[in-house]
């Protein structure tokens, strides 16, 4: 096939996997994730573990070594057909800690450490960067062995692994950090993977069919083939059966279904919920076994019918090509294509984001200091920036490996070599689930101890430095160093967790991932509403704002509060920094937060009966646990509807007073000075004067009645709208205009995003003017900032309509008035400086609810801030 | 030169209005327009009368004549004053040697004014 037009179906299939991922982002984010969160999806995409090394090596390997080959497929089979038992436990913890990678794993279960998330991030870069090159190798290999006529020996041809890795960078980079949500699921591009998965298995089926009953004659005549070839020397001279090396086989793909970076990526991070296990724990076996199905059938016919040196590594390709099935070889590389792309793809994602997560943002955090809640940081940009420069790092790492190995035969173990590599970190782990005595020195020692036997033994000699480990006659070095390894490795964690004593943080995320409860978390006392603020300004630099807000109402409602900031309970402090560990790991979410609430340390014994007392009486305490905080929150309601009745009633006999003085004041001076009028002795120019007093002050009474009136009237809910369609650009506009009225001495500074104002709304505009108008003069009149400035916001959510955000520098309003502020005569400031009565926010209030909308106080936006919320209609009235 | 009447009194419509009525019964009226410092500019100025607005910013006028009844030089606290509220509950005004309510009529402010000033 030509060079350009297999590089033209290659394009167009890469372009078909784009429009999928986006397509199925897209759907992801209206809120259609029906078909997208089907377990067979999911299951599908854990086909990732049949990279470019199984789907063109598997062959290869039985060519050289017979039957082994079916472990690596055993392994992983064993594992998932205990998934209901065992790896469910595994998804839970992992979801209910909002674990990001196998390090965020190891780190959070080890007391939040971070150094250690950094050394397995270190291993999974090492063991990840060879692997990748052997995915662009495999490509390379793959374009130049099927394209017939070659540009230039040099040319397009000799660069295609950097196309090939430019592309699936800018793929991972697209698809792979579009957001940061809590739950770090990318449906884009695990949707992609699930089709790149059938492809993979289609190829590799339609060949084995071909083979089987094309090639040679059916199944029986296949066997027997099969069977002349075992006896053959030539093939295959590995067909004895080897225990310990099938068993270390068998233990170690085991292993790597469970830690390498891109597998815990699929498996557990994007799993929506530990039931998809159900469908997997059958249908991934399954499918492991239809793609192993025919490999011994191609190895055999390929020795067979090929030449005596052709590369049994390629025989899946060679073999339909040199049968003259050009169209079966094109969906052949297409499936390697597929297994060699969607490898990449993930295993970049999962190791960028360790990357970014243990090395970037830490080492940021501690050159910044930044102090928390303050300071326009965005975290979040930072983040995903820090994501993508991990990604573009991961993939110019694997390429540049690739150029410089050159040579096919020192990639071509690398598969195994990672394997080996990230099964150092299954001890920690495993004793970490399953073992409540775990400890954080004994993580490090564990891991520590593997990877240096694992570089020194199996990592080195593998790129050619060092020599196999000297073993005894009749030992297969390979499996004497992964045996050692693993074994040291066991034997260290397991010896100094037993002699050192875990710090009480971890004595309780033990708990926790042992029994896969909730901890109970005491660590950290409630302290008062003021650390709330910083918290939430913390947050909304990590999530954005929205989504930050939303989450404290949530929250603070859940606590039966009214407004945006909850009370930093045990409960809310342990849920905020879980989320937040979803997004940034779980050991820099664990410092932010302390340094935000700060912590009190208990003493370990406190902590020790703490848990003691929660693991055995669990259930019980689960369910007390419930119900008290179901009758604290109904007596918190009470309280506050209460206090809040009490509050009225002082209103209301202050509301009366206030009127009294309100109206008083204007109606002395009138009076006064009406009656000075009367006498006759006074000048023209003395009765001037004395009218416009009289004049001003008989208005000043009509606007406080005016007020009144218009409050009475909608609040009894009889207030008439006259809604039509206007421009928010004019409204506003319209607003600061007659705002400026108010102190026109003070110059003030007005920051708007024109373009985005220009917004369409059907509403009554009028009313809505009289709202802009109230919070702009508002803050004309109470910023106390030196050089006042507004910042006015208007954007359009989802669900249509409007939100307009106004925001002044000012020292803002303190928390705990800012639920008072939209009652009548809330006037928080002198008096002398108001013009009205107190009754401006009151009205808005009133006004923003008849229209169907909202206004409310922004805490943690720097100055006061306000925020008005328009539906897309307002509601239809009763006449 | 020490006033006939020192005005506390922060609405300035009103404080236009009783200076206006009382210069031209030939007193001599100072203002104050803020309840802070009240009781400084009562004692510096010495005058004959205060009148004392009782809502007044920062510090009430019941407050200014508690720490007025109180100061230590026995002829400062016992100036008489004149208690302006609006609210109409002259409670808060006990310590007053009187109350006028507003809205006021402008003879019966003179009158309390000549009555407090001889007394």
């Amino acid at each position: 096939m030509p060079f350009e037009a297999l590089l033209a179906t290659c394009l167009c299939y890469v372009a078909l996997m784009f429009g999928v991922a986006y397509a199925a982002d897209r759907a992801a984010a209206a809120g259609h994730v029906r078909w997208l969160d089907h377990p067979l999806v999911y299951t599908l995409s854990l086909s990732v573990y049949c990279s470019a090394w199984t789907f063109y090596g598997a062959v290869g390997y039985a060519s050289r070594s017979g039957l082994e080959f079916a472990t690596i497929y055993l392994g992983p089979t064993i594992v998932f057909t205990g998934a209901w038992w065992g790896l469910r436990r595994l998804v839970r913890v992992a979801r209910m800690h909002h674990v990001t990678s196998v390090a965020d794993l190891i780190s959070a279960r080890f007391g939040k450490s971070n150094r250690l998330a950094a050394i397995v991030t270190l291993i999974a870069v090492i063991a990840s960067t060879p692997y990748i090159a052997l995915q662009l190798q495999s490509v390379r290999l793959s374009f130049e062995l099927f394209a017939t006529s070659r540009p230039s020996e040099n040319g397009a041809l000799g660069n295609t692994a950097m196309w090939v890795a430019g592309g699936l960078a800018l793929f991972t980079i697209l698809f792979g950090t579009r957001n940061l949500a809590a739950d770090e699921r990318h449906h884009g591009v695990v949707t992609a993977i699930a089709l790149e998965a059938v492809v993979k298995l289609a190829a590799f089926m339609a060949l084995g069919v071909f083979v089987v009953w094309g090639l040679a004659d059916g199944p029986v005549d296949m066997l027997r083939r099969i069977g002349d070839a075992a006896q053959d020397p030539r093939f295959a001279g590995g067909w004895v059966l080897q225990p310990d090396r099938w068993t270390a086989l068998i233990l170690v793909s085991g292993a790597a279904i469970l830690t390498l970076p891109r597998m815990f990526q699929v498996m557990v991070v994007e799993a929506a919920d530990e039931e998809r296990l159900h469908v997997a724990g059958w249908a991934f076996p399954a499918y492991l076994f239809a793609m192993s199905l025919f490999v011994l059938p191609i190895a055999v016919m390929g020795a067979e019918i090929l030449p005596p040196g052709a590369n049994p590594d390629l025989y899946v390709l060679t073999l339909p090509a040199a049968a003259g099935q050009d169209l079966l070889a094109l969906l052949v590389f297409l499936g390697g294509f597929s297994a060699a792309t969607s490898m990449v793809v993930v295993c970049a994602i999962a190791v960028a984001t360790m990357v970014s997560n243990h090395w970037l943002v830490p080492g940021w955090l501690a050159l910044r200091r930044i102090p928390a809640g303050e300071g326009t940081d965005d975290l979040r940009g930072f983040v995903l920036n820090a994501r993508r420069l991990a990604i573009l790092a991961i993939m110019a790492a694997g390429w540049t490996y690739h150029q410089a190995s050159g040579g096919a035969a020192a990639l071509a173990a690398m598969g195994l070599v990672a394997f080996t590599g990230m099964a150092q970190v299954l001890p920690a782990m495993l004793g970490g689930l399953l073992w409540r005595g775990a400890n954080r020195k004994g993580a490090y020692a564990g891991i520590c101890t593997g990877f240096a036997l694992w570089m020194a033994l199996i990592f080195l000699p593998s790129v050619g430095m060092g020599g196999d480990l000297p073993v005894p006659a009749g030992v297969d070095p390979w499996t004497a160093a992964v045996a050692l390894s693993l074994a040291l490795n066991t034997a260290a964690f397991i010896g100094v967790s037993i002699f050192g004593f875990p710090d009480p943080v971890e004595r309780l995320q033990g708990l926790s991932f042992v029994s896969a409860v909730e901890p109970i978390r005491h660590s950290r006392m409630a302290r008062g509403d003021d650390r709330a603020e910083p918290l939430l300004a913390m947050a909304r630099r990590v999530w954005g704002p929205d989504a930050a807000l939303r989450y404290f109402q949530a929250e603070a409602q859940a606590q039966g509060k009214s407004g945006f900031l909850p009370d930093l309970t045990p409960r809310f402090l342990t849920a905020l920094e879980r989320r937040l560990a979803g997004s940034i790991g779980s050991a820099t979410a664990h410092a932010m937060i302390d340094r935000v609430a700060g912590g009190v340390a208990l003493t370990v014994s406190d902590l020790l009966q703490v848990a003691d007392e929660a693991h055995r009486a669990k259930e019980e305490t689960q369910r007390l646990e419930a119900a008290r905080s179901e009758l604290a929150r109904t007596a918190r309601q009470l309280r506050e509807v209460n206090d809040k009745l009490t509050a009225l009633s002082v209103q209301k006999d202050a509301f009366l007073g206030q009127i009294s003085h309100e109206l008083r004041t204007p109606m002395t001076s009138v009076r006064a000075f009406s009656e000075i009028l009367k006498d006759s002795s006074l000048s023209d120019e003395e009765r001037k004067k004395f009218a416009g007093i009289i004049h001003d002050e008989a208005g000043r009474l009509t606007r406080i009645l005016d007020d009144l009136l218009d409050l009475s009237v909608l609040e009894s809910g009889r207030a008439q709208l006259s809604v039509t369609a206007a421009n928010l650009h004019d409204l506003i506009a319209r607003a600061l205009a007659a705002a400026s009225a108010t102190r026109p001495e003070r110059s003030f500074v007005i920051d708007r995003d024109l373009p985005s104002e220009h917004l369409g709304v059907i509403t009554d505009a009028d009313r809505l003017l009289q709202v802009l108008i109230n919070v702009i003069g508002n803050a004309r009149k109470y910023c106390d900032a030196p050089y006042p400035a507004l910042r006015i916001r208007v954007r359009r959510p989802d669900t249509g309509g409007a939100v307009i955000d106004i925001v002044d520098n000012g020292s803002g309003i303190d928390a705990g008035r800012q639920s008072l502020i939209f009652e009548k005569f809330s006037r928080l400031n002198d008096p002398a400086k108001a013009g009205g009565a107190g009754l401006g926010l009151a009205i808005c209030k009133e006004i923003m609810e008849t229209l169907g909308g909202s206004i409310s106080y922004l805490p943690g936006q720097g100055g006061a801030a306000f925020r008005i919320v328009l539906p897309a209609r307002p509601p239809v009235q009763q006449a | 030169m020490q006033p006939d009447i020192l005005m506390i009194e922060d609405e300035p419509n009103i404080a236009e209005a009783v200076r206006f009525i009382l210069s031209r019964d030939g007193w001599q009226v100072d203002l104050h327009v803020d309840g802070a410092g009240g009781v400084e500019a009562i004692s510096t100025r010495r005058p004959r009368l205060v009148i004392l607005d009782l809502m007044l910013p920062n510090r009430s006028g019941a407050e200014i004549l508690l720490d007025l009844r109180q100061a230590p030089d026995a002829s400062l606290a016992a100036t008489p004053v004149l208690m302006l509220t609006a609210r109409g509950d002259t409670e808060a005004a006990e310590q007053a040697d009187a109350v006028l309510a507003k809205p006021f009529d402008n003879d019966e402010l003179r009158r309390l004014v000549r009555r407090l000033i001889r007394a």
